[in-house]
């Protein structure tokens, strides 16, 4: 790799300065690991102390100085979590709603970025500006004429009202057309002249290659829509039809700041699911948070 | 597989050949249309028909109950004079210049100094530490933040204590609730800007910097002089991402504050589903959120073209 005229300019700006100690080093890296670890206890921290207090008797939520090891948990709260909350039907709609809206975009995307990717038709660059476009919008902006549209089509305080909208994805389709754009171009003229059909040809050949991007876009859905509050916030009004960020909203509105362990449970127990993906999907996540932002 | 297909294709060839090459053809003509088909009706139906929906709404009055009258530009000059919406947007303006310089101030030293000469394992818990909150709601974060941040019980004020700092009543004075929501959202979306910095640095030939130490550059000064200017595409990116969704927070608000005391927290889409859902004014919420969309607009274009000055592509 060569030194570019901006690189050798910015390397030129430099004074010339006595190398400095060795060992300086050594303190400066050992001074950076501290820095790195207090920022890192106060990210982790609130969530360890959310941890803690949940396991805690709800007498001893408030407790200070506060215990960051649950030493003798006390799972009463989780108790009265289910109690108190129907949970289990939270949780069913959470993953109903963030599953189908994970499933609908794979599918959605990888079809579409297949088109723009590999397909050669009239307007393809024009169309894939405007969904890319679409991005720009601010959801808060339109919600008000889907809000309606849901109404208008009956749709309106059930599931179907968020996932619909939600299936569509100009990220997705953007990140799928990237991945198409990545794999090589013979396998499919390969196909072809073995006689196998486009449809064919993306449904054995490159849909299964895609497979990887496709679980990208999947996380991605899942990571979003699991934590979603705005949408479902406006279009479910009955309780019944809640996501779980609302419930746990609605639950500590009506426990006031009384016994804030029970709300802390409930608090632990929705992160769960968003932990197993950010455990085996944090790769996958950190790679579709970060791609097409040039590089 | 190869032989598979080569045996399915030999049998084809054998038939007329012209006509399956015609027939395929006018396949291909609507073919790429059925792929499309799924995405462009959905965004169509529910981002496309909204939008102009949105722009055309803004210029009628409208509660659902009775038909909607053609006001003119009625809407927007009401908003414009409404003080609530006036102080909203100016808090939002606050918001996003305070959040978003703390957001990139943050995640660039923590990025400079994760990525220089760390253990492995470190590295990989320290980058692991910071992502982590991306994947929390903001509902429950600001729920258990609510918390931290009591005045009495919080454990935010029972450790400033020890520095000598007395009770701080963050949520019942504007200016602590402002502070609380800036630090709850900076906490929790930090991470991003941080993961984009990392792979911005990690895209820095380290030539670069063999040959500034060769130079006699160290420490901050390799940083100004070398990491900064050739950071400048990624930061620029950062930065839109930064403000764009900075403009757009509801959740940490809602959950923390509901907007008070008094306006002192309450942003411009806060506004926006007040005035849609709460007093049924849907002109005037969409009013608002065409005001807000310009502003968005305006504020990225003008990014760009700032960029084209003072940011360095290799």
């Amino acid at each position: 790799m060569t030194t570019t005229s901006t690189q050798r300019a910015a390397v030129d700006r430099l004074a010339p300065q006595r190398p400095a100690a060795r060992k300086k080093r050594n303190w400066s890296m050992a001074g950076r690991i501290v820095l790195l670890l207090i920022a890192s206890v106060l990210i982790l921290g609130p969530v360890l102390w959310t941890l803690s207090t949940s396991l805690r008797p709800p007498a001893e939520s408030f407790q200070l100085p506060p215990s960051f090891l649950p030493l003798n948990p006390d799972f009463s709260s989780y108790d009265q979590v289910f109690k108190q909350l129907n949970i289990m039907l939270l949780v069913l709609n959470s993953a109903l709603v963030t599953g189908l809206i994970a499933v609908g975009q794979m599918f959605t995307a990888a079809l579409a970025g297949y088109a723009f990717a590999n397909l050669k038709f009239r307007g393809r660059g024009a169309l894939f500006s405007i969904v890319l476009a679409t991005m720009m919008v601010p959801a808060q902006v339109t919600i008000v004429p889907v809000f309606m549209l849901i109404r208008g089509i009956g749709l309106s305080d059930t599931l179907l009202a968020l996932i619909l909208p939600a299936i569509p994805t100009a990220f997705g389709t953007f990140l799928m057309r990237q991945y198409f754009l990545g794999l090589p171009s013979d396998l499919g003229e390969a196909a072809a002249i073995d006689g196998a059909s486009p449809w064919r040809t993306f449904r054995s050949v490159y849909a299964p290659l895609a497979m990887p991007g496709m679980a990208i876009v999947g996380i991605l859905a899942f990571n979003y829509h699991w934590n979603e509050f705005f949408r479902p916030l406006i279009l479910t009004i009955s309780e019944q039809n809640f996501t779980l960020p609302l419930g746990l909203v609605s639950l500590q509105g009506n426990l006031g700041t009384g016994s804030i362990s029970v709300v802390l449970a409930g608090v632990i127990l929705s992160m769960i699911p968003a932990l197993v993906v950010f455990m085996f999907g944090q790769r996958a996540l950190r790679d579709g948070l970060t791609a097409g932002t040039g590089k | 597989m190869s032989t598979a297909t080569t045996g399915m294709s030999t049998k084809r060839r054998n038939g007329a050949a012209a006509k399956i090459e015609t027939t395929r053809k006018q396949r291909q003509r609507w073919l790429p249309w059925a792929f499309l088909a799924p995405t462009i009706l959905g965004m169509g139906l529910f981002t496309l028909v909204p939008i102009v929906a949105s722009l055309v709404l803004a210029f009628f009055r409208w509660d659902i109950i009775s038909a909607p009258s053609f006001v003119g530009f009625d809407n927007f000059a009401e908003v414009v004079q409404d003080p609530t919406v006036r102080v909203s947007f100016l808090n939002t303006i606050m918001f996003v210049v305070v959040a978003v310089a703390l957001q990139l101030g943050l995640a660039l030293a923590l990025a400079i100094m994760v990525q220089e000469k760390l253990p492995a394992w470190l590295r990989v818990f320290f980058r692991s530490a910071f992502f982590f909150p991306l994947i929390l709601s903001a509902a429950s974060v600001s729920i258990f933040m609510r918390y931290l941040f009591n005045e009495q019980f919080g454990v935010v004020n029972w450790l400033l204590s020890f520095v000598g700092i007395p009770a701080v009543p963050w949520l019942t004075t504007p200016a602590g609730s402002a502070a609380v929501v800036i630090l709850v959202y900076v906490w929790q979306n930090f991470g991003f800007s941080f993961l984009l910095f990392i792979g911005g640095l990690a895209s820095i030939p380290t030539e670069t910097y063999e040959a500034a130490s060769i130079d006699g550059a160290t420490g901050w000064r390799k940083h100004l002089h070398v990491t900064l200017p050739l950071l400048s595409p990624t930061t620029l990116v950062a930065s839109v991402m930064a403000i764009i969704n900075a403009l757009q927070v509801f959740d940490q608000p809602y959950v923390l504050t509901r907007g008070g005391p008094g306006d002192s927290t309450r942003t411009a889409v806060m506004v926006i589903f007040e005035s849609a859902f709460q007093r049924l004014e849907f002109g005037q919420a969409s009013a608002i959120g065409v005001i807000l969309t310009l502003i968005i607009m305006a504020i990225t274009a003008a990014q760009f073209r700032l960029s084209k000055r003072f940011v360095f592509y290799q």
